[in-house]
């Protein structure tokens, strides 16, 4: 733990709910942000909590961009930069919730990574539009009770499993892609830091349990994030030169009904539909290790 | 802004990180309370609170700024020695 930064660029009395998972990889991304990076942030809870006009919680220099286009702005700072800078050029860093970075924004960070803009992209998932009261999104799982997908008698939550965006934006050639979890701080430390670092356009995704939005306790929000790693719910890899490599090598999934019941938004599920569940995420797990032993299957 | 424009060209803070200035103590109902004897200044507490409430003072002793601390639990629940309880604050 030694060699991470104590300095806070996150700053203290912001408005996020009490336990709020995000708020907590905000710090740990903004700390791998350090000083000389311009961040590009989409609207979401973490633009709204952290930016009550006339206070910020940031320390690095921060633009709001609309819900759509946080790939775009930080295109053109991007560009800007480095017409400017000759040497000693700051980073970009594009901050999107799920539902800017899965669906509303997906066109215009598409667009960012098929021009090689260098910059990385760092989606935190809540799996919802949690904002605006908690609402589907593309990366919210199946059966997930949201306002838009209730839980009833003929439908039974959300009925659509996430788009696989880690693999949807390497297939676009991206330099540097990888997953994330806010149970492990150090580890989004580090990918968000080799993200920044590495030329090109690199896209970092972390999961981050929101406490209203799931129905959680809001004490055990890191406990309900390390569940998603170790039931495989939400496996941990990296895709360097086309080439995935798993961060986090599970020997055993620990079964997703250990996950799933800490979770208001999973209550009522039939044993049938936990067991979907269940088979859904060990294929998905199954599948991204496969390519671990593939090479090189990325552009 | 500038006299003579007629437009504000946007909302601009040039404070870093003045929501320190916004206190959220209001907001708490429970209050983290640390045992010193059975703690090891592991840092853990620190690095996963939502709200930077937690910091190293010069002696490496875990300190809790109740200025921002809202109160969440997440502290006592990732301690690995339960050196943390929550207690309902009073009135
Ligand atoms: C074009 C547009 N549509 C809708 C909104 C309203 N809106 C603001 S934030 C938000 C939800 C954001 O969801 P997500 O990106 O997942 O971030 P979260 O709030 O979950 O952190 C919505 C729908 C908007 N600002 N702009
Ligand atoms: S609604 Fe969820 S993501 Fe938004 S501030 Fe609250 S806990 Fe965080
Ligand atoms: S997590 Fe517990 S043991 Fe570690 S520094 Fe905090 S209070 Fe002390
Ligand atoms: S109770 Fe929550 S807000 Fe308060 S110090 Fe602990 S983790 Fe931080
Ligand atoms: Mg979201």
């Amino acid at each position: 733990m030694n060699n991470l930064p104590e300095k806070e660029y996150f700053a203290s009395g912001h408005n996020a709910c009490r336990g709020c998972g995000p708020a907590i990889a905000m710090r740990w991304i903004a700390k791998a942000a350090g000083d000389n990076t311009v961040i590009a942030h989409a609207t979401g809870c973490m633009e709204v909590i952290s930016t009550l006009y006339p206070y910020t919680s940031w320390k690095t220099p921060w633009i709001h961009s609309a819900f759509e286009n946080a790939g775009a702005v930080g295109s053109g700072v991007e560009a800007a930069l480095k017409t400017l800078y000759s040497k000693n050029r700051p980073n970009v860093l594009m901050i999107g919730g799920d539902g800017s970075t899965f669906d509303i924004g997906f066109q215009a960070l598409s667009g960012a990574i098929q021009r090689k803009h260098n910059f990385c992209y760092v989606c935190y998932d809540n799996e919802a539009y949690q904002n605006t009261g908690y609402q589907r999104s593309g990366a919210t799982p199946k059966y997930a009770r949201t306002t838009t997908t209730p839980y009833g008698k003929v439908v039974h939550g959300n009925d659509t499993w996430q788009k696989p965006m880690p693999l949807i934006i390497a297939a676009h050639g991206a330099k540097y892609i990888a997953t994330a979890s806010v149970s492990n701080v150090v580890d989004l430390y580090n990918k968000v830091k080799k993200g920044l670092e590495i030329p090109g356009p690199a896209y970092v995704q972390v999961q981050t349990p929101c406490v209203p939005g799931w129905g959680i306790n809001q004490a055990s929000t890191i406990q309900v994030a390390k569940l998603g790693v170790e039931t495989g719910a939400y496996p941990l890899y990296e895709i360097e030169g086309g080439k995935v490599k798993m961060t986090r090598k599970l020997e055993k999934l620990v079964p997703v009904k250990k996950y799933l019941e800490l979770q208001a938004r999973f209550r009522n599920l039939s044993e049938d539909e936990v067991k979907e569940f269940q088979s859904r995420v060990r294929y998905w797990y199954k599948y991204i290790e496969s390519l671990e032993s593939k090479g090189k299957v990325f552009p | 802004m500038k006299k003579g424009l007629k437009f504000n060209i946007g909302g601009i803070i040039d404070e870093p990180g003045n929501s320190v200035e916004t206190k959220k103590d209001g907001w708490r109902v429970h209050k983290p309370e640390v045992d010193y004897d059975k703690c090891t200044k592991c840092g853990v507490c620190a690095m996963f609170c939502p709200d930077g409430a937690i910091f190293k003072d010069k002696n490496g002793n875990y300190k809790w700024d109740l200025d921002y601390c809202k109160g969440c639990g997440i502290c006592a629940q990732v301690c690995p020695v339960k050196a943390i309880i929550m207690k309902e604050e009073e009135k």
